[in-house]
């Protein structure tokens, strides 16, 4: 899969906002389930 | 005797919880590296589809999550039954452990399923039998959370909880089908999200690595998850 | 053993008759709000035609899960239910003979009513049979799945929204039957296999959720 440079990479031939919509809330959720796993972690340390 | 005793060894919070940590470091990692593959082959090995163009992308995401979120449902009702039948406290912690991951990947799914819906069928939420089976699973999922959440006794929140779970996972195959029927007699929109792209063989190597990818994340954090359990109760 | 259901179902029946306002309560909350979809959607009738099966069928699943949370909560509070725990009587058929004097007083009620709101909806009279039919099976499948959310449930704070969270998933299917059964009909199709279905789901629910209704309450009173 060869892309015609960056910009048609973030385009996703004009569907970039799901593509990346999913993408960036996907990472997100995981990103804050991962915080919220240490905070707990923390607070259960003391 | 020395067998019974080996296996049951790890049964006990307190030596299961070093454990743990190692290896949910290693899953740490080993998630990583997977999805760096996954994501590579499916963003620029994978082909362009030829009817969906380039919004397809986002099965590398929706489908893996939609198998982690059935997945991990039924590996949450083992481990709540294993603890309900054999009283021990680290299997019902498991089932505790994994509930919130596996209703991420069931919201993931949903959140995904409806952005992939927009551009490909007209609208984000189309009634499609998967994505309102999966919608029913999310609110099994967070009844089983709620329900713990609500109960102060430890003990009788894992017990009330795997109770919640067998029966749970013993209608998800009624729910399931109750709602495929349903999707055929009400063909409103004749469009189904079941009716994926015809695979290239290097999508459907995209979405295996991704779908080991949030196998070994969800054991990851279920089993970080599971150690500040064990912290918080004993 | 028979007896000792027999005493349980005469006994709750008798508590219910005497108090007629909880009875009464459900089935005027299933008349309400069957009276708010037209309130909402407009009186078009062919649109009320069409929604007639769905909208009965929520009405009577919302009544059905009212009342849930009075199955034991009464007995819960005044040691009855402890009894039954501890008493002779084998807890599953307790638990049967309860659940068969809820759907009495709360499912029952709901078919024989459902033709009037089926009026309303000027639901086609071939159809009424159909309707009965569906919520005869039905209720009784409601009654025995949201018993065993009312026993898990028991005695906890916000105890009847969480008991309606657990409980909605899996009332899924029966809705489904339920109100597809009398789409059928009304699209001129057989509705055997839906009813067929829902039979099937009162047998196994029958069989097997008696276990787990009991189950959870010996989880909840321990």
């Amino acid at each position: 899969m060869s892309w015609g440079g960056w910009s048609e990479f973030w385009a996703m031939g004009g569907k970039g906002f799901y593509v990346w919509g999913s993408y960036a809330v996907t990472l997100a959720c995981l990103a804050l389930e991962v915080y919220f796993l240490r905070r707990r972690s923390r607070e259960a340390k003391t | 005797m020395s067998a019974a005793v080996k296996w049951f060894w790890f049964a006990s919070p307190q030596t299961f919880f070093p454990l743990a940590g190692t290896i949910a470091r290693a899953c740490w990692i080993g998630a990583a590296l997977l999805a760096v593959a996954g994501l590579t082959v499916g963003f620029f090995v994978a082909p362009t589809d030829a009817q969906q163009g380039e919004a397809y992308r986002i099965i590398f995401i929706h489908v893996p999550a939609a198998w982690m979120s059935m997945f991990l449902y039924v590996v949450m009702a083992f481990w709540a039954a294993i603890g309900l039948a054999f009283n021990t406290r680290l299997s019902s912690m498991m089932a505790s452990a994994v509930a919130p991951t596996g209703a991420l990947f069931t919201f993931i799914a949903l959140w995904t399923g409806a952005l992939w819906g927009r551009p490909t069928w007209g609208a984000y939420w189309v009634w499609d039998a998967r994505l309102t089976s999966e919608l029913i699973l999310l609110f099994l999922y967070l009844g089983f959370m709620a329900l713990q959440a609500a109960i102060d006794d430890p003990r009788r929140a894992d017990r009330a909880g795997a109770v919640l779970a067998i029966v749970g996972v013993v209608n998800v195959p009624v729910i399931y089908y109750s709602v495929k029927w349903w999707n055929t007699l009400h063909q409103g929109a004749s469009v189904s999200l079941t009716r994926a792209p015809s695979m290239a063989s290097t999508m459907l190597t995209g979405m295996l690595l991704m779908a080991l990818a949030f196998w070994l994340y969800s054991i990851a954090a279920s089993l970080a998850r599971v150690r500040c359990i064990i912290r918080e109760r004993e | 053993m028979i007896a000792a259901a027999r005493a349980i179902v005469r006994r709750d029946l008798l508590l219910a008759l005497r108090r007629p306002g909880d009875v009464g309560t459900a089935l005027l909350f299933f008349v309400i709000v069957a009276s708010l979809f037209p309130l909402g959607i407009g009186a078009e009738p062919n649109l009320l035609r069409a929604v007639a099966p769905g909208v009965i069928w929520v009405a009577a699943l919302l009544s059905s899960m009212l009342s849930l949370s009075r199955l034991f909560a009464a007995d819960h509070a005044d040691g009855t239910l402890e009894q039954m725990l501890l008493g002779a009587a084998p807890l599953g058929v307790v638990v049967a003979a309860k659940v068969l004097a809820h759907w009495l007083i709360s499912g029952l009620p709901l078919v024989a009513i459902a033709p009037l709101i089926a009026l309303q909806y000027d639901l086609p009279a071939s159809l009424y049979g159909t309707l009965a039919v569906s919520l005869l099976l039905g209720t009784p499948v409601l009654s025995l799945i949201g018993a065993i959310g009312a026993a898990l449930t028991l005695g906890l704070r916000g105890g009847g929204v969480l008991l309606a969270l657990l409980v909605l998933p899996l009332y899924v299917p029966v809705l489904i039957m339920g109100a597809g059964g009398v789409d059928m009909a009304a699209a001129g199709l057989s509705p055997q296999g839906q009813l067929q279905l829902l039979a099937a789901l009162l047998v196994v629910a029958a069989a097997f959720a008696p276990w787990a209704i009991a189950a959870a309450l010996r989880i909840s009173t321990e």
